[in-house]
C-alpha cells in the first residue's frame, strides 16, 4: 500500500469511527436534547412533578380563555392528550389557536402554570390568498387558521 | 484532474479568467434576486413582510454548511494527497464560511423575535450552528497558532474533519429532535413546502451567495499563492 493509500484510508476509518462515537452520544443524551415534552410525555408519566420543563403542542381549537386579564388560559394537544395551561403576559404575535406553541413552567395542581410563552410556526410558507384558496377547497393540512 | 489543477501557476491563470464571470453571475443574480424578494414576492399567509428575511437567512445558513464541506474537502485532499493548493484553498474558505455562519445567526435571530417571542433559545438546531461558528473560529486560531505553518495547516486540517461530523448533526437536528425550529421546507423528500413564488428569489439569492463565495474564494487563494512566491523569494534572496 502506497502511503497516501495508507492516509487515505486511515482518514476514512478515523471518520466512520467519529461518527459512530457521536451517534452514541446524541443518543445517550437524547433527554436533554430534546426541546419539550408532549402532553403525552405528561400523562405517561415521563414529565412533571416540581419540575420545571418545556411543554410544547398546539393550541387547541376554541380553548384559549382571556377573561382572567392579563392571565390567558388555553390548552394544549398533541391530538392524543391534552394540558391545561395559564400564562400571565404577552403573547407573541403569531400566538393563535391551531398554532403551535412552547411553554416555558411547572406542573401547579394540575395546571401548567407558564412563566414564558414562545410561538413555534410550521415549515409551510404561502401568500394568503393561496392559503384561502386551499382552505376553500378543503385540502387545508396545516394549522387552523 | 485533481493533479492537473493543483498546478499554482496554471491554477492563476485559470482562476483570473473566471473570476470576471463570476463577479457578473454574482450581480446579475443579486439585483435579480433582491428585486423578487423585496418587492415581487407575496407575503406570508402568517407571517406578513417578515418572512422576506428568509430570503437572506436560508442562502446564509446553505452557504454556512457549504463553505464547511468544502473545507473538510479541501483539508482531506491536503491531508491525503498533499497538495499544497487544497491547503491555501481550506484556509481561503475558512473567513468567508464563519461570516456566512455569522449572517445566518444574526438574520436568524432579529427573524426569531418577531415570530417566536425570542432572540435565542438553546434548541439543537441553534445550539449546533453556534457550534459550527466555534468551529470556524478555532480553526482560524489554531492554523495561526504554530510557528511553523506546516504544522499549523496539519493540526487545522484534523480540527475540521473532527468538526465535519456537525454537519449532518446541523442538517438532520430538526428531524431528530424536537427544536423550536421548523422542519426543513427545501431540502427534503417530498419537495419543497415554500410557494412558488417564494422560491424564486430564494433560489436567486442562494444562486447570488454562491456566486459570490466561488469569486472571493478565488481571489483569496490568488492572493494567497502570491504571498506565499514573495516569501519563497524574500527568503532566496536573504540566503543568496
Amino acid at each position: 500500500m502506497k502511503r497516501k493509500h495508507k492516509r487515505l484510508s486511515f482518514v476514512l476509518v478515523a471518520l466512520v469511527l467519529l461518527g459512530g462515537a457521536a451517534a452514541l452520544v446524541l443518543n445517550a443524551f437524547e433527554e436533554n436534547i430534546v426541546f419539550f415534552q408532549s402532553p403525552s410525555d405528561i400523562a405517561s408519566g415521563k414529565v412533571g412533578d416540581d419540575r420545571r420543563f418545556r411543554l410544547g403542542g398546539l393550541v387547541e381549537d376554541g380553548s384559549v380563555d382571556r377573561s382572567g386579564g392579563e392571565t390567558v388560559m388555553f390548552r394544549v394537544t398533541d391530538t392524543a392528550n391534552t394540558v391545561n395551561v395559564s400564562y400571565t403576559g404577552i403573547l407573541p404575535d403569531l400566538f393563535r389557536e391551531g398554532q403551535g406553541v412552547v411553554a416555558e413552567g411547572r406542573i401547579v395542581n394540575g395546571v401548567f402554570v407558564a412563566d414564558e410563552v414562545l410561538a413555534k410556526h410550521d415549515e409551510n410558507y404561502m401568500p394568503p390568498e393561496v392559503a384561502d384558496a386551499i382552505k376553500k377547497s378543503g385540502q387545508w393540512q396545516g394549522s387552523s387558521n | 484532474m485533481l493533479h492537473y489543477f493543483a498546478n499554482p501557476t496554471r491554477f492563476q491563470r485559470l482562476s483570473r479568467r473566471v473570476e470576471p464571470w463570476l463577479l457578473a453571475a454574482m450581480l446579475v443574480c443579486f439585483g435579480a434576486g433582491l428585486y423578487f424578494a423585496l418587492f415581487s414576492s407575496p407575503v406570508d399567509y402568517q407571517q406578513g413582510h417578515t418572512v422576506r428575511i428568509m430570503y437572506i437567512h436560508v442562502p446564509a445558513a446553505w452557504m454556512a454548511l457549504f463553505c464547511y464541506t468544502a473545507m473538510a474537502v479541501s483539508a482531506a485532499v491536503a491531508l491525503i494527497w498533499k497538495h499544497a493548493l487544497a491547503d491555501v484553498a481550506a484556509k481561503a474558505t475558512a473567513p468567508i464560511g464563519a461570516a456566512f455562519t455569522f449572517l445566518a445567526l444574526v438574520t436568524g435571530s432579529l427573524w426569531g423575535k418577531p415570530m417566536w417571542g425570542t432572540w435565542w433559545v438553546w434548541d439543537a438546531r441553534l445550539t449546533s450552528v453556534l457550534v459550527l461558528f466555534f468551529l470556524y473560529l478555532g480553526y482560524m486560531a489554531l492554523r495561526d497558532a504554530f510557528d511553523e505553518p506546516g504544522r499549523g495547516a496539519r493540526a487545522s486540517a484534523i480540527l475540521v474533519l473532527v468538526g465535519f461530523v456537525n454537519v449532518p448533526i446541523i442538517k438532520f437536528s430538526v428531524d431528530w429532535w424536537n427544536t423550536l425550529h421548523q422542519p426543513s421546507s427545501v431540502l427534503r423528500m417530498d419537495g419543497p413546502t415554500i410557494h412558488p413564488d417564494m422560491l424564486t428569489p430564494l433560489f436567486l439569492m442562494a444562486a447570488a451567495f454562491q456566486f459570490y463565495y466561488f469569486w472571493l474564494v478565488l481571489l483569496r487563494i490568488r492572493r494567497e499563492l502570491m504571498v506565499n512566491r514573495t516569501r519563497a523569494l524574500r527568503h532566496r534572496q536573504a540566503s543568496a
